[in-house]
């Protein structure tokens, strides 16, 4: 489904992806735990086409396909998504009018603006949003959960084949956290991957992976199966950077 | 036919020109540039009363006497001996829909602009009058006592109210180029509605298409008597191709005790045109006067919607959009002249410039000694789009009084990298992502449209940054 290999990036002179190399297959959902400054939102934005970053060596494979060249909107289109950190706003645009024109743009047929209201609706629910919401301006104004339960509630829109979280759990109180990873689970299939980054393995407990990997200073240091989150819980990452550090500085 | 006598014997003559290629049908003054031999060949021409041809001869020498303003855009290439000062469409020449070259339908078509619309605009000289729908609409405007018709027609039907009010909100020579369309001017509405009416269902200029209607200089007048209330909506939001490059109308709004006007236009012209306008209004006491202005297109536009707030408890709001592309310059903004004791007024301003394109926002809010508890907000909004891009602000303020409050914020932003990113990340095209935020941009302003106006704007918008990608 998705393969990294050797990725170098580098922002404004200065390298933050120091040959970092991942494999998701179809199906699987992968956790990436990492402390703040380790790369993670880098490595999220250069999967989904940001423009900013310079990618300097490596590759990445989308379902075969070197996406390396293609832009944000045709990666979406192949079926990648990301759920941001931080995401923007976007005044005057309601979050029903965007969802609608993102639905139909990764679509290959529009869908009947009816058969749209009701996947709208539908979708909200399972996320547990007042209806109203979808009348509001797009990110303009949201609490911190609102904005993450947004980004899920496009992620169920969008159905993609591989969704990148970044960050999706922090800030978020039990309820919210609960409520996006229904979110997370209502797509889990044989034909939905994810690549689940965090700073906690809190979420991890709600949405179960099968593959953990601990990132630091731009690499993938070690790779596990879910018991390395609690392991990395336990330890703190000092430990990692104890145990990992030098390997990450050589 | 008389009319055609009168032509010839005013030396008018034929003259041909379609939208690119001057293959048309239409009459204009036997010489480009202007003096009182041309004013008084238009005024004979639409057989006026007297007084109208003084008060165009003495707004001509008002005109020949001011200099070209210096404080806005740049109109030295303006030429004013290079214009025809009177061009006037033929009646029913036999054009049919088939005559227009195709790229100008397929303007059309992408508009989505009714076929009634698109007729008038492509000069094919359809007949409205026709028109089931207007013919309902306009008996029951009858009945009602409205008046609703072309200046011209205007001052032949309703000689004795438009002396009484015309020139009374801008007097010819309140500026070079309201003394210029005071001279010249043709076309334009007259509207007068009877005390306590409503219309309900704007009154569209396109309802009365006729010869009339397409001038450069047109001349609108409207009146809303005590208790009622009227939306007028000028003019087209198609592309607007003109063979003279200046385009200079004045609009002049009555709104007496208790009544509200709302006026609305979107305006798309050629790219090499200039766009003049003035536009002010009278709001007597408790009365509501309501500027939506949209300007797209254009090579300059200088255009400040005024209201003067002259009873107790009147309120004017103005509200305008401008597009600057590559080449072009948008000065607009909002004048509001509070005159009397607790009048309100809201001013916002939005504008969009790509490539090299330039808005201007110039304000003037003025609160006069004893125009006490009177409240006031301007906003002043720009988004830009390229680097190159550019937006100033003139916001003057003038207040005499001390028991007022008024407030003033202005703001510009720009489509930022990391805002397209997440939108692209979505689906949408890098123009699809900037449509959607120039769209959100506006919308504040799209929402006071009707509907079909409202996505025409957007639509136009759209059209205008195609056209400036490649
Ligand atoms: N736009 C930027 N310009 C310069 N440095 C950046 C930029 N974005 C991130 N960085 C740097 O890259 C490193 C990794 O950041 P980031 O990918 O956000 O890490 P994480 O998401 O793991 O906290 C940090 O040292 C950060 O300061
Ligand atoms: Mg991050």
């Amino acid at each position: 489904m998705l393969k990294i290999d050797n990725l170098h990036v580098e922002i404004e002179g200065g390298e933050i992806l120091k040959g970092l190399g991942l494999e998701v297959g179809k199906g699987e959902i992968h956790a990436i735990m990492g402390p703040n400054g380790s790369g993670k939102s880098t490595l999220s934005n250069v999967l989904m086409g940001h423009p900013r970053y310079d990618v300097t060596d490596g590759t990445i494979e989308f379902m075969g396909e070197d996406v390396m060249e293609l832009e944000a909107d045709e990666r979406a289109r192949l079926g990648m998504f990301l759920a941001f950190q931080y995401p923007s706003e976007v005044p005057g645009v309601s979050v029903a009018n965007f969802l609608r024109t993102a639905v139909n743009s990764v679509r290959e047929k529009e869908l009947a603006p009816m058969e749209m209201y009701r996947l709208i609706q539908e979708k909200m629910k399972i996320m547990q949003m007042d209806p109203k919401f979808a009348e509001r301006y797009l990110n303009e104004g949201f609490s911190g959960g609102e904005k993450k339960r947004n980004e899920i509630l496009q992620m169920l829109m969008l159905e993609p084949k591989l969704a990148i979280m970044d960050e999706t759990d922090s800030g978020l109180d039990i309820d919210a956290l609960q409520v996006v990873s229904k979110g997370v689970n209502e797509l889990r299939g044989p034909e939905f991957s994810a690549v689940i980054i965090t700073h906690y393995q809190r979420i991890l407990r709600y949405i179960e992976p099968d593959h953990v990997h601990v990132m630091l200073d731009g690499r993938i240091v070690t790779s596990g199966g879910k018991d390395l989150a609690l392991t990395l819980e336990d330890k703190g990452y000092d430990w990692v950077r104890q145990e990992f550090g030098s390997a990450a500085q050589s | 036919m008389p009319e055609d006598k009168s032509i010839q014997e005013l030396g008018l003559e034929e003259y041909k020109y379609g939208f690119h290629d001057p293959e048309d049908y239409f009459f204009r003054t036997p010489r480009k540039g202007i003096d009182p031999e041309i004013v008084a060949m238009i005024s004979k021409h639409k057989n006026e009363p007297e007084w109208m041809l003084e008060y165009r001869l003495k707004a001509l020498q008002s005109f020949l006497d001011r200099p070209t303003p210096q404080w806005g855009g740049d109109l030295s290439d303006l030429d004013f001996d290079e214009i025809y000062y009177y061009i006037r469409p033929m009646e029913n020449q036999g054009r049919t829909w088939d005559d227009v070259p195709d790229d100008i339908k397929n303007t059309f078509e992408k508009l989505g602009i009714p076929q009634a619309e698109r007729d008038s605009l492509a000069g094919v000289g359809a007949q409205y009058e026709s028109e089931v729908v207007y013919h309902s609409l306009k008996e029951e405007w009858n009945k009602a006592g409205v008046v609703f018709m072309d200046m011209d027609s205007g001052l032949r039907e309703h000689e004795d109210l438009v002396r009484e009010y015309f020139g009374t909100i801008i007097p010819a020579d309140d500026n070079k180029f309201s003394a210029l369309n005071s001279a010249v001017w043709s076309g334009g509405s007259f509207v007068y509605v009877p005390p306590g009416v409503h219309i309900d269902i704007p009154l569209q200029a396109y309802f009365r298409i006729n010869a009339e209607n397409m001038g450069q200089f047109e001349r609108t007048l409207i009146i809303a008597d005590e208790g009622s209330y009227v939306h007028y909506i000028e003019g087209c939001t198609a592309p607007t191709y003109t063979s003279n490059s200046l385009h200079s109308a004045v609009v002049e709004l009555i709104a007496k005790p208790n009544a509200r006007i709302r006026y609305s236009t979107i305006q798309n012209w050629s790219h090499n045109t200039y766009n003049l306008v003035t536009k002010r209004a009278v709001a007597q006491k408790n009365a509501t006067v309501e500027w939506v202005d949209g300007n797209l297109g254009s090579k300059l536009t200088m255009k400040y919607p005024a209201v003067y707030l002259t009873g107790e408890g009147a309120r004017g709001e103005i509200l305008s959009v401008a597009y600057a592309g590559d080449g072009q310059h948008q000065d607009a903004g909002g004048k509001i002249v509070h005159a009397a004791p607790n009048t309100s007024s809201l001013i916002t301003s939005k504008s969009i410039s790509r490539g090299t394109g330039r808005s201007t926002y110039r304000g003037l809010l003025k609160v006069h000694e004893g125009a006490v508890g009177s409240k006031s907000r301007v906003e002043c909004d720009a988004l830009l789009l390229d680097e190159n891009a550019r937006t100033d602000t003139y916001p003057y303020i003038e207040i005499e009084e001390k028991k007022v409050n008024t407030e003033h914020e202005a703001t510009v932003s720009k489509v930022g990298e990391d805002q397209l990113f997440y939108l692209m990340s979505r689906g949408l095209s890098e123009e699809e992502a900037i449509a959607m935020v120039v769209n959100g941009f506006i919308e504040p302003i799209a929402k006071e449209l009707p509907l079909e106006y409202a996505i025409e704007l957007n639509r136009l918008i759209q059209l205008e940054m195609e056209g400036s990608v490649g």
